[in-house]
């Protein structure tokens, strides 16, 4: 069961760089808003790398 | 015409067999949490396979009898015929399996579809000796050898379960931030906090701990614990829908002890049915493994527990 990034939601977008598309966010609140609406949208599973970033996963 | 039938001394004996081999098979064929085979056209394939079966057995008998020896080679096209059973559960299976939100998994599909295979055998066997018993003695030897291989065929039917290798121990299930732990096992990593609160309030933990080496080998095998969350999740519902992955009932195990930590998503929150429903749960015949009886663990014993 291989896992593939899907897609990064991040406070620090300077921390973050590479293939999967990045989403740029301001403060708590919208980073577990976006990752919920992602995870919705991609059937993907949202992880927690740190505080500032959520990585959408699919494990499929 | 009738009489002409009656006065046919194999009469009593093919059906006594015959209708030993057929009550076998319906007896055996029970429909239960397992939902399978469905009822009413699963049944009628299997019902419809067994008379096959005993017919086979039972004939066996009298052709040997009038020295017909070829005829026995019937009972391989039964061996081929059988296989072929074995098979079209498996395709099924794998077919539903597809669409299952909790699959059942390879192993647990083999499992059963061997069972299907290995009841027919138990049907050839059944009206075989109970005809070959009614030649010897009489109708009520057939009935008496008919009741035993029946009794013979109960106890071959059920399976070990969970509860003869493992302990099933109640534990907390706990969201650490982003971290899931079923007591002191490490789950996932979640990291929605809708998720989270959805885990808080409707996950529930067990911890398994295994009774000696041959059940912590055995349940290390990704197939039986797949068989573990399918049964739960069969029996308690199951508190997720496709495109949740972080609603994920996992089985992780702890590398130092063996141990397995489950956590589950049941729609019925009741722990102590979940344990009886864990336990219960059959020990995969192709998982089964037994490093005790290696003659390397009799010499390195210390190393065996």
């Amino acid at each position: 069961m291989a896992g593939k990034i899907m897609a990064i939601v991040t406070m620090k977008k300077e921390q973050v760089a590479g293939g999967a598309p990045i989403f740029a966010v301001e403060d708590k609140e919208s980073l577990q808003k976006t990752a919920f609406v992602l995870e919705k949208i991609l059937d993907a599973m949202v992880h927690e790398l740190n505080d500032d970033t959520l990585v959408i996963v699919s494990h499929k | 015409m009738f009489q002409e039938l009656l006065s046919n001394e194999y009469v009593i004996p093919l059906s006594l067999g015959f209708g030993f081999g057929i009550v076998c098979r319906i007896y055996l064929l029970q429909t239960d949490y397992r939902q399978y085979p469905t009822y009413p056209h699963g049944k009628i394939i299997h019902v419809s396979l067994g008379v096959i079966a005993s017919a086979l057995g039972a004939l066996a008998v009298p052709s040997l009898l009038k020295q017909d020896y070829t005829a026995v080679t019937f009972l391989t096209v039964a061996a081929q015929q059988f296989r072929d059973v074995r098979n079209m559960e498996r395709t099924t299976l794998t077919e539903i399996d597809k669409r299952e939100l909790i699959p059942r998994g390879g192993p647990y599909i083999e499992g059963i579809a061997m069972v299907f295979e290995g009841r027919n055998y138990l049907v050839i066997f059944t009206s075989l000796l109970t005809t070959f018993a009614t030649v010897l003695f009489d109708w009520w030897g057939g009935v008496l050898a008919g009741i035993g291989t029946l009794l013979v065929s109960r106890w071959l039917k059920s399976g070990k379960n969970l509860s003869h290798i493992v302990d099933v121990v109640p534990a907390e299930v706990r969201v650490d931030g982003k971290d899931l732990y079923v007591g002191d096992i490490y789950i996932m990593n979640v990291g929605l906090r809708d998720a989270q609160d959805v885990i808080k309030k409707q996950g529930l933990g067990f911890i398994l701990v295994p009774k000696d080496a041959n059940a912590s080998v055995t349940i290390a095998h990704p197939g039986q614990r797949q068989a573990i969350l399918h049964d739960v999740a069969v029996q308690m519902g199951l508190f997720t829908d496709e495109g949740e992955p972080s609603l994920t009932p996992l089985i992780k195990r702890d590398l130092a002890s063996g141990r397995l930590g489950v956590f589950l998503l049941p729609q019925v929150m009741d722990q102590e049915r979940a344990k009886i429903v864990i336990e219960s749960v059959p020990i995969l015949e192709s998982v089964f493994r037994k490093p005790l009886e290696s003659p390397a663990a009799a010499e390195g014993g210390a190393h065996g527990g």
